[in-house]
């Protein structure tokens, strides 16, 4: 049991840096926006699906990566549309892309619920073959991103992101489009969600129409795990973006961990959803309790 | 400088909760007028301040800010003329982020904004020395957060960033009614301040009939969304509380009723 533990534990991480990318998406639209967006059940497989079909019909897979982030980015930008021009809640918005994506899906994967992309094949950026490799890889791509973001929200428009996110009414009172900067939150969001897709499905060497169900519980309980366990030390904003990741990695660990002890692979969206709770309420329980008993500082937050 | 002609405003039009919150309001403002504005509950006094920043559109009528025609304009592109300090000390800056960042953001108001860094080196240092002359000891706290900082230490940041660009008319929405007798004296201080160095044309809504009298060059007075007194120069000079009140209940037909109102 501990062996085979020990033994899926190279595949956990890999799996768990490739969601922690696609945590970083969510970290953009939950973090600095302030919005859920649902969005990304759909364009995690979006991304996973434009990859096979553009790989398997001969295009580079550099090239094919990028139209997953394109596609992703499409996908965001319905969302933003519905939710700033629509006038539709944030939530809700997410929820009809996703649902539209689908279908959208299905027609990409020309309606087959399942394309293979093999390795032997074709020459893909990393696989599941190469575990090592596949880490090292995904960690690269990690780097690269977290730098283009990094530099991203140092700039004038960043910031004004940021504004959007977290005082609406003061950015619009210094001039700042806010409906724009959304919309392209959710643009960048999902482009990365996408992309995130794309890996994966090179990785376990097939895309399903599936495979982003339940994707925004993975990237939450990403964001937030990296938030509770390492919060406290990371403050810089590189770092905190790479607290997903690392959120991501712990998740998958965790994972593997309880499908070792024998927890029924049937049972896994449960367990997500539990821990996810869980660690959604940490951050809310201190809270009470230390307002129960008096601690001025948090009342202060409040 | 600013011109507001015939502006109405009805919320919840057709319902029991219909209110008409300006009715038939029309006000010339010259060049460096610092008008004061006065008025009972639901007079219509931050409504007026909103219209003119285009948080809601008006029903009819039109807003004219320096020659230009702003009624249509969204909030976001009316910025580029406004200052605004609100109320609430927590809705003038963004507590999440540094008093740099927020001060950056605001020396970009009503310019596009692009891929170019957020803040230079030189802006750094020009922050520095307009934190200073806060004299709050915020020069030295650049890459702290706002929220970190008391109601006071944020509205004065926000009356600091409301006027680091020159704006054709700065908006003060009882700036001062949230915070502390001695914070608010300070805060007014520097209202008065800044708008002198910079001969700033503004609007200043108080519940504070004393302030009302000693700060600006013009007094209006409102009730059910008009203004009912409108005096200036030497006349504002010599206004006493009691004059006003009397003025309302005379203008109004009703005595002077606000919540807040300071009469001491």
């Amino acid at each position: 049991m501990l062996l085979s533990f020990i033994n899926s534990l190279p595949g956990a991480v890999a799996q768990g840096i490739i969601w922690g990318i696609m945590a970083i998406g969510v970290y953009i639209t939950y973090r600095i926006l302030d919005l859920a967006d649902l969005t990304v059940d759909g364009s995690f497989a979006t991304g996973g699906a434009v990859l096979v079909v553009c790989t398997t019909s001969g295009m580079n897979i550099w090239l094919s990566l990028l139209l997953s982030f394109i596609a992703g980015c499409a996908a965001g930008l319905v969302t933003g549309i519905l939710h700033t021009k629509f006038g539709i809640p944030a939530i809700l918005a997410g929820i009809l892309t996703q649902l539209s994506l689908y279908s959208i899906n299905l027609r990409i994967m020309s309606g087959s619920a399942n394309l293979p992309l093999s390795v032997m094949k074709y020459d893909l950026i990393l696989s599941l073959r190469d575990i090592p490799m596949a880490i090292l890889i995904s960690l690269l791509f990690v780097i690269v991103i977290i730098a283009v973001l990094y530099w991203f929200f140092g700039t004038e428009l960043g910031h004004s992101l940021r504004a959007t996110g977290c005082n609406p009414a003061m950015a619009r009172a210094n001039g700042i489009n806010t409906s724009r900067n959304k919309i392209i939150g959710f643009i960048v969001s999902n482009g990365i969600v996408a992309l995130s897709g794309g890996i994966l499905s090179q990785y376990q060497g097939f895309a399903n129409i599936n495979m982003g169900r339940g994707a925004i519980v993975i990237g939450l309980a990403a964001v937030i795990i990296g938030e509770v366990l390492l919060g406290k030390l990371f403050h810089n904003f590189a770092l905190r973006l790479f607290a997903s990741v690392i959120g991501g990695i712990i998740y998958y660990i965790v994972l593997t961990f309880v499908l070792c002890m024998g927890l029924n692979a049937n049972d896994l969206k449960l367990f997500s959803a539990i821990v996810v709770a869980i660690f959604l309420g940490l951050p809310y329980w201190k809270k009470q309790i230390s307002e129960k008993y008096g601690n001025n500082k948090s009342v202060k937050k409040a | 400088m600013l011109e507001l002609k015939n502006i109405y405003k009805t919320f919840n039009a057709g319902t029991v909760n219909e209110k008409r919150a300006l009715n038939d309001l029309s006000i010339t403002l010259n060049d460096g007028d610092f008008v004061t504005i006065i008025g009972g509950n639901g007079a219509g006094k931050s409504t007026m301040l909103n219209m003119i920043a285009g948080v809601y559109p008006v029903d009819s009528g039109s807003i004219i800010i320096d020659g230009t025609d702003v009624t249509k304009l969204p909030e976001f592109k009316r910025a580029k003329y406004l200052g605004r300090v609100f109320q609430d000390p927590m809705m003038g800056t963004a507590a999440d982020m540094w008093i740099e960042e927020n001060m950056a953001l605001a020396a970009r108001r009503g310019q596009a904004r692009g891929l170019k860094w957020a803040i230079t080196n030189k802006e750094r240092n020009k922050f520095k020395e307009m934190l200073a002359e806060l004299d709050l000891g915020l020069e030295n706290r650049l890459s702290t957060k706002v929220g970190l900082l008391s109601g006071g230490q944020r509205q004065a940041l926000t009356l600091l960033m409301a006027v680091m660009k020159k704006p054709k008319l700065l908006l003060l929405d009882e700036h001062t009614a949230a915070l502390d007798p001695k914070t608010a004296a300070k805060v007014l201080a520097l209202s008065d301040k800044f708008i002198e160095e910079e001969k700033l044309t503004a609007l200043m809504v108080t519940h504070n009939m004393k302030d009302a009298i000693a700060h600006g060059n013009r007094l209006i007075m409102m009730n059910n969304g008009k203004i009912i007194l409108d005096v200036s120069g030497e006349e504002k000079k010599k206004l006493t509380v009691e004059d006003l009140l009397s003025a309302f209940s005379k203008l109004s037909g009703t005595e002077f009723a606000n919540d807040r109102a300071l009469l001491s």
